[in-house]
């Protein structure tokens, strides 16, 4: 494996583990953006640059921004009075934990069934848009429905209650 | 090592990680951050199959995790529009108090 | 002589990088590029704040800076100077690292951007098959460095102008995409290269420029607006305007970060530009066939430079937009406006060649622009003016 992988991998991880360790919550949501730039650069490394550009565009450029103006809408970036993690938090550890053990088991047991490399895919935008107008257009329409109906719902839930209902 | 496996341990901490912030942080919008790193670790699951599968050149996995990406991100929008919503309503995004069903 | 005068610099870097052994070249090569773009805009920036100073001041009568060298020539040695040995003061209450962390990341989200851009014939740093998605994937990554210079300031202030700033840069990232997606759709290609080689011909002497188009002409008029809006200039500034809110989001920076701010502010206004150049102006090409023999990277840049008078122009001319008129501008008339046009270009390529797609397309954009400027921008009117003078 080659050091660029250790070093991207280590940074998402750091990033993920910042994320969901620390106290204040704008840093969680700065640290989770660079857990998000980590993996854009795994997606580049493993030579997918469609989808390492849009986890870019969509995580950093939007998602990132939408949780921190919803942090800063709540208040939440004022400083905790107790314990920011919950009253058990052992029972979320342990089912993580023992998730990540079976998923590494499962894998490190199955390494010998996996492919090895392969040449590397020549992936151009010109088939990504063919294949999204040809074999998948159907699920490109279903996903344009959903976005518009979450765009609709999501303005209507956030927005300002009219002044003559309660 | 397979490089492989490599991605896929790394996916697997990762859906590991954002699990535990999910099941053991108080604040609601770090539950949802903890909600798009086990979404994101399943893409880098997706795309590395893709890259070391057979028919690469059949783009399934890119196209599955592109709109994994854009379903997330609407369903990250419409979570934190509730969110703020509910923090409209009792002024605190603590879930260990919304414990009631009445408002 | 001619080629060797347009490709001086790819031949420069072939010559420095031929003293290396052969596996180290590409890498080499890569750094060359890397260095040239440090050196190059940075210099260009300086040179763009003396001519925005002297130029503002003129507009507004009366000379612009003009102690320090000859016309004030030198000025922005000053100005350098100056930050560099400025104490740098971060408040007390202030969140130390992402204090510092923003200006950083700014400044590198804006000279990623340049790795795309083809400043003249083969002179394109990284020749990727998606540019055009990089280059607006790293800069919608520029948001993040404002809230952040925002937040950590601890300052109402700040954060207020950062949350203005970041809502006003999302409101115009859509159409800024939206009007360079004609363009793609006419190209067939993400990649900026094939852009510029689509528009390096000439028809009697004429090039293919895509703003010589009905959809392109409207294609760049919004794409100049959402590029205004996208690098917080004026009319759109309200963010960073002097008389509101003192200076916004980075109001607690000073010294060298404050130069940084500035420094990322300028040159992601010349990437910006870069870009616009790239896709509607025909990047490198020249305008007519007859003066092929100047080098394209000189084409390149007198475009550049010529876009950022038009943005200091326009600074100067145009009263600053309130938050409220600023939104309401981008989502009810840039974004439809913008879909239309992607709608027009359609139109355009599936008509054929003759002056009918000329008239049709250029009545349905001019249709369109005059119905929702008339109909969708209209507010409630204003009554009677009252003067009230002081007694």
């Amino acid at each position: 494996m080659s050091v660029v992988f250790y070093l991207i991998a280590g940074l998402s991880v750091a990033g993920a583990l910042a994320a969901v360790l620390l106290k204040n919550t704008v840093h969680c949501a700065l640290a989770v953006t660079v857990a998000f730039a980590g993996l854009a650069l795994m997606f580049l490394e493993l030579d997918a640059q469609f989808a390492g550009f849009a986890q870019i565009l969509i995580y950093i450029g939007a998602v990132a921004i939408l949780v921190v103006f919803a942090i800063l809408l709540t208040r939440g970036s004022d400083t905790p009075t107790d314990t920011v993690f919950s009253k058990k938090p052992i029972v979320g550890l342990v089912t993580a934990a023992g998730i990540f053990a079976i998923f590494g088991w499962a894998i490190l047991h199955s390494a010998q069934f996996l492919p090895h490399q392969t040449a590397t895919p020549s992936v151009t935008v010109m088939d990504i848009g063919n294949a999204l107008m040809g074999r998948y257009v159907l699920p490109l329409e279903i996903v344009a429905l959903l976005l518009t109906a979450a765009l609709i719902g999501a303005v209507i839930v956030a927005m300002h209650e009219k002044a003559g209902a309660k | 090592m397979n490089p492989l496996t490599g991605y896929l341990l790394v996916a697997a901490l990762l859906f590991a990680i954002g699990l535990a912030g999910a099941l053991t942080r108080r604040n609601a919008i770090l539950v949802l951050i903890g909600i798009e790193l086990m979404l994101n670790a399943a893409n880098l699951n997706l795309i590395a199959f893709w890259r070391y599968g057979p028919h690469p050149e059949a783009l399934t996995g890119m196209m599955f995790a592109i709109f994994s990406i854009a379903v997330a991100a609407a369903e990250a929008a419409v979570g934190l529009g509730l969110v703020i919503s509910i923090h409209r309503h009792t002024h605190t995004t603590d879930l260990d108090e919304m414990n009631r069903m009445k408002g | 002589m001619i080629e060797k005068v347009d490709q001086i610099f790819v031949i420069l870097g072939h010559w420095l990088v031929s003293f290396l052994p052969s596996t180290l070249q590409p890498a080499a090569m890569v750094l060359l590029g890397v260095i040239a773009i440090i050196a190059t805009f940075p210099a260009l920036f300086a040179l763009t704040v003396l001519l925005e100073r002297k130029g503002l001041g003129r507009m507004q009568n009366r000379y612009g800076p003009n102690r320090v060298g000859p016309y004030g020539l030198f000025q922005p040695i000053a100005d350098g100077l100056k930050s560099l040995t400025k104490e740098d003061i971060v408040p007390l209450s202030a969140d130390a690292v992402v204090h510092f962390l923003a200006p950083v990341l700014l400044v590198v989200v804006v000279f990623m951007g340049y790795a795309v851009l083809p400043i003249g014939r083969n002179m394109t740093l990284v020749n990727m098959d998606a540019g055009l998605l990089f280059f607006f994937a790293i800069g919608a990554s520029s948001e993040l460095s404002v809230f952040m210079a925002g937040w950590s300031s601890r300052n109402k202030y700040s954060l207020l102008g950062a949350m203005r700033a970041v809502a006003q840069m999302i409101s115009y990232e859509v159409p800024l995409l939206m009007s360079s997606v004609a363009v793609v759709m006419m190209t067939g290609s993400l990649s900026l290269g094939k852009i510029v080689d689509a528009q390096n011909q000439y028809t009697h002497g004429l090039p293919h420029w895509y703003i010589f188009t009905p959809w392109g002409f409207a294609g760049f008029i919004l794409f100049a607006i959402a590029a205004t809006a996208e690098t917080n200039r004026s009319p759109f500034d309200l963010p960073e305007g002097e008389s509101e809110l003192v200076a916004g989001y980075f109001t607690e920076y000073s010294g060298f970060k404050f130069a940084l701010f500035f420094l990322g502010e300028y040159v992601g206004m010349m990437g910006i530009s870069g870009l616009g150049t790239t896709l509607f102006l025909g990047g490198y090409s020249a305008p007519f066939e007859v003066l092929g023999f100047v080098p394209s990277w000189i084409w390149f840049f007198s475009k550049i430079m010529l876009s950022m008078c038009v943005f200091i122009w326009v600074r100067g001319t145009l009263p600053r937009l309130r938050q409220d008129q600023l939104m309401n501008f981008a989502w009810k008339f840039v974004l439809p406006l913008t879909l239309l046009n992607v709608m027009v270009a359609g139109l355009w390529r599936f008509m054929g060649d003759g002056w009918l797609r000329w008239a049709v397309c250029s009545a349905i954009l001019l249709l369109a622009y005059v119905t929702m400027a008339r109909l969708g921008m209209r507010k409630e009117h204003f009554g009677p003016r009252s003067y009230r003078y002081a007694e």
